[in-house]
């Protein structure tokens, strides 16, 4: 009931004063313009919600006005009544969870602790109180320091020990008034002007009051040390005062990008129409495989990845930020010791065995015994121009022709008559993707030719069992079977 | 313009009108494909409950927030970038600062390690990419060559797999591939209708795509040799904050001011997963995961890092340890921990 009265009265009092302000000085009304689009409202509807919950008469958490000696303590709950609603009501998994979630209801200014800057939430007897909607940041505009140079001043006018100013409160006052020295007058009636309407309401109303206000103060000018929520994303930012600065125009003109995807009936036009549909047929086209075999795959691919992933299976020698020493990287620099995890994993797929340098060498080896290496060594140029300054990119293009694919090519590969033709025409804006067709095509050749042959061979049996030999069983949990994985994103 | 109006077979009624029936064909077709839930499947699988992740490592040194991070190939290294236009280079394993550097901006949004490890970009409010080069004993600020410039922030940069060319996402809702000796604009990337806010590489050999998040709330795939969008999702609710590949490639998980993590598979072409709590409310500003896929770490607004089980799409851990927002998170190359980085000013490594 006192709330009930005391949030009425807040809004008779400060509204007039914030009218008085704004009057003399126009407040940036960023905040409340743009609100619906920022991600901190995001925030506050669903603390709303939840604050909604806790104050509810029957169910929520008890608020009760406490005696203590000779004074009242008005509408108040305590810190434990708070947790245990919050882990019978919410979905939180644990007390720190709770306590956490608290925690952030209070820094966002929606309760508060009635006798401490510092707005956190403890699992004890502590008081709390519930912030008026008035102060809720979803309906704040951003006070300004002439808003808070009022308050202080009034702080400074009540002759109360609760209302004492805090030491970074005096300071704050003392370089406002400094800044504001031009209008200090004005600040001073203004603040006069509000203690005197204070001193006429009920003592209880003013408790309630007098601590509201001062939790407002508290999220706007958070005591140091503390968290500030109010302060906004600046990309998010950056978005809202564009959004702003367009909507003015946009009258006159209209500026519209839509994604084919997004349906905006009336400001579609025909070309955006086209396009839409033209993307939905796409879409519809696609052949699109079903969600048990999709989770089929990320399954397995968890599975042959298990043992290599830290989180899961430790690491051979020790992980360096558990075990503060740095034997695994150095062991990996030094390759002298190929681990037969290591070795294993060539065999999942040919990106695999390309992406460890020593297994692409291996490769290599293995290819230039068996006299087929032009198709790697083709693919690893072709690698190279990708990775070349803009400017070398034309130069190699030619090299790459001329010692592949020129009919009197020093190294040359065979490519199917359709990427050839194709690459030929590339030729004449040689850029970096000019050989891309036909580098896909010999992976494709290696990846279902030469590769197979290379897992199958006695160089690939040999490495394994010798770095089968050399690494000590420790770490190694089980063997996983040697089911290659189908390399769907290649195909 | 006049020519297609006057076209009696498109007009814009006839053309919604075939929009319309597209969809409803199209959710048909994927209603078809929904057999079952990832989480019914991933249900033979064990319970994550081992889980002991700790913060090892504290790094702190930046006076303002941690805006963006990224890992060095070598696995030890990190470059951050912070608000007071600071980036700083650390050793992440003995915790020394190594470089520091101060950037002729505020609201350094983006960074990024190049493959060799010898440079690193980065940019923000001055809507630029810089390149800065570690590979002296010199003071690195002299060594720097602005790449490209966008009309808005730059918000996400990153190096395709070469030094040599930088992928960049702005808030003019566009992403570039530039040129990084000559700064010539290779591609430009249009799609988007808000600000673009991430990307992420593809993991495949070819490395010839990759992800985009956007404020628009949508996720784009793009190929970087035609330019052209290859394949979009929707779903989120809210501004995409964040994108990244599943390894295998196959799926991009991401993170959202709608306080969602979702998983949107390439070859199922739509959402399979979503990741939330009625508990979380605060917006995932990071995700990353780790090498096996199955654990998604997120960086939330709320302080935490929450990390899912991608599979059975539950919560197995909640981490805390940071004292404001967590704007950043990555696992490291190696996968032997991951990184976040705060708005409290810090960055820590965890394993």
């Amino acid at each position: 009931m006192v709330t009930m009265s005391s949030e009425k009265a807040a809004r008779r009092k400060l509204e007039p004063n914030r009218a008085n302000i704004s009057a003399s000085q126009p407040l940036p009304q960023i905040a409340a313009h743009s609100s619906d689009e920022s991600p901190n409202h995001l925030v506050y509807k669903k603390m709303e919600q939840i604050i909604e919950r806790m104050q509810d008469e029957n169910t929520g958490v008890p608020v009760r006005t406490v005696k203590s000696f000779m004074t009242k303590i008005p509408s108040v709950f305590i810190g434990a009544d708070l947790i245990s609603w919050m882990l019978k009501n919410l979905d939180v998994q644990d007390q720190a969870e709770a306590l956490h979630l608290a925690h952030l209801m209070a820094i966002h200014g929606y309760l508060f602790p009635i006798d401490d800057h510092m707005l956190t939430v403890k699992n004890d007897n502590t008081f709390y109180r519930f912030q008026t909607p008035y102060f809720w940041p979803s309906n704040c505009w951003k006070p300004d320091n002439t808003e808070y140079a009022v308050y202080l001043c009034k702080r400074t006018m009540q002759n109360k020990t609760r209302l004492e100013l805090a030491d970074y409160e005096a300071e704050n006052l003392a370089s406002l008034q400094k800044i504001l020295s031009r209008k200090w007058e004005f600040i001073f009636m203004q603040a006069e002007a509000q203690s005197k309407v204070d001193k006429k309401r009920d003592k209880l109303e003013r408790k309630v009051l007098d601590s509201q206000e001062r939790a407002f103060w508290d999220v706007h000018r958070p005591m140091p040390g503390c968290v500030d929520t109010t302060e906004v994303d600046k990309r998010k930012e950056c978005r809202m005062t564009r959004t702003q600065s367009k909507s003015g125009k946009e009258s006159t003109t209209p500026i519209v990008h839509v994604p084919a995807t997004i349906n905006v009936q009336n400001s579609k036009t025909i070309q955006e129409a086209k396009k839409e549909v033209i993307g939905l047929k796409l879409k519809l086209d696609r052949r699109n495989i079903k969600l048990s075999k999709v989770a089929e795959t990320y399954i397995n691919y968890f599975e042959q990845y298990i043992e290599y992933d830290p989180f899961f299976t430790s690491t051979e020698f020790p992980n360096p930020w558990l075990s503060d020493t740095t034997e695994l990287w150095d062991q990996e620099k030094l390759a002298k010791e190929i681990t037969i995890r290591r070795v294993k994993r060539w065999a999942f797929s040919l990106q695999e065995l390309l992406a460890d340098p020593v297994g692409r060498d291996h490769l290599t080896k293995f290819l230039e015994k068996e006299f087929s290496g032009e198709n790697l060594k083709f693919w690893e140029a072709v690698q190279e121009l990708k990775a070349l300054p803009q400017k070398d990119v034309e130069g190699k293009v030619n090299e790459i022709w001329a010692e592949f694919l020129a009919p009197d090519a020093k190294c040359p590969i065979n490519v199917d008559s359709q990427s050839y033709e194709l690459t030929k025409k590339n030729m004449l804006t040689p850029d970096r993707w000019t050989y891309d067709t036909a580098a896909a095509h010999v992976y494709h050749l290696m990846k279902s030719d030469s590769y197979p042959r290379y897992l199958r061979s006695e160089m690939y049996k040999d490495f394994l069992s010798g770095s089968k030999k050399k690494t000590s069983v420790k770490g190694i949990h089980s063997i996983v079977s040697f089911s290659r994985r189908k390399d769907a994103s290649t195909s | 313009m006049a020519q297609e109006t006057s076209s009696k077979f498109d007009t814009i009624e006839s053309l919604t009108k075939e929009a319309d029936a597209l969809k409803l064909r199209l959710e048909e077709e994927r209603q078809k494909l929904n057999d079952v839930t990832i989480a019914t499947v991933a249900d033979r699988l064990d319970v994550i409950n081992f889980l002991t992740i700790k913060v090892k490592r504290h790094l702190k040194g930046h006076q303002a927030k941690v805006l963006c991070s990224d890992w060095s190939p070598d696995k030890r290294h990190i470059v951050s970038s912070s608000q007071d236009g600071k980036m700083i280079i650390w050793d992440a394993f003995t915790t020394n600062k190594e470089h520091a550097v101060t950037m002729p901006t505020t609201w350094v949004m983006a960074c990024a390690y190049a493959p060799s490890g010898n440079l690193v970009a980065c940019g923000g409010l001055d809507n630029k990419v810089t390149v800065y080069s570690l590979n002296t004993d010199d003071d690195v600020s002299t060594k720097k060559k602005t790449v490209g410039t966008h009309t808005s922030f730059m918000s996400c940069c990153t190096f395709p797999n070469s030094d040599q060319q930088i992928l960049t996402g702005s808030g003019d809702s566009t992403c570039a591939l530039w040129d990084v000796e000559s700064g010539q604009l290779l591609q430009s990337f249009h799609g988007h209708s808000k600000d673009v806010m991430s990307l992420d590489l593809a993991p495949s050999e070819t490395g010839n795509t990759f992800v985009s998040g956007s404020c628009d709330k949508m996720v784009l795939m793009w190929d970087m040799r035609t330019g052209n969008c290859v394949q979009a999702f929707e779903g989120h609710e809210s501004d995409v904050n964040s994108v990244k590949f599943h390894p295998s490639g196959d799926a991009v998980a991401t993170g959202s001011d709608d306080s969602t993590c979702r998983l949107f598979d390439l070859r199922a072409d739509k959402e399979v997963a979503v990741y939330t709590k009625q508990s979380i409310m605060f917006a995932a500003n990071a995700v990353d995961f780790s090498v096996s896929g199955r654990l998604l770490f997120a960086g939330y607004n709320d302080f935490t890092v929450n990390v899912w089980d991608s599979l059975k799409c539950v919560r197995v851990s909640l981490l805390y340890g940071h004292e404001n927002r967590v704007s950043c998170l990555q696992v490291s190359p190696d996968g032997t921990a991951f990184s976040t980085g705060s708005w409290d000013y810090s960055l820590k490594i965890w394993a």
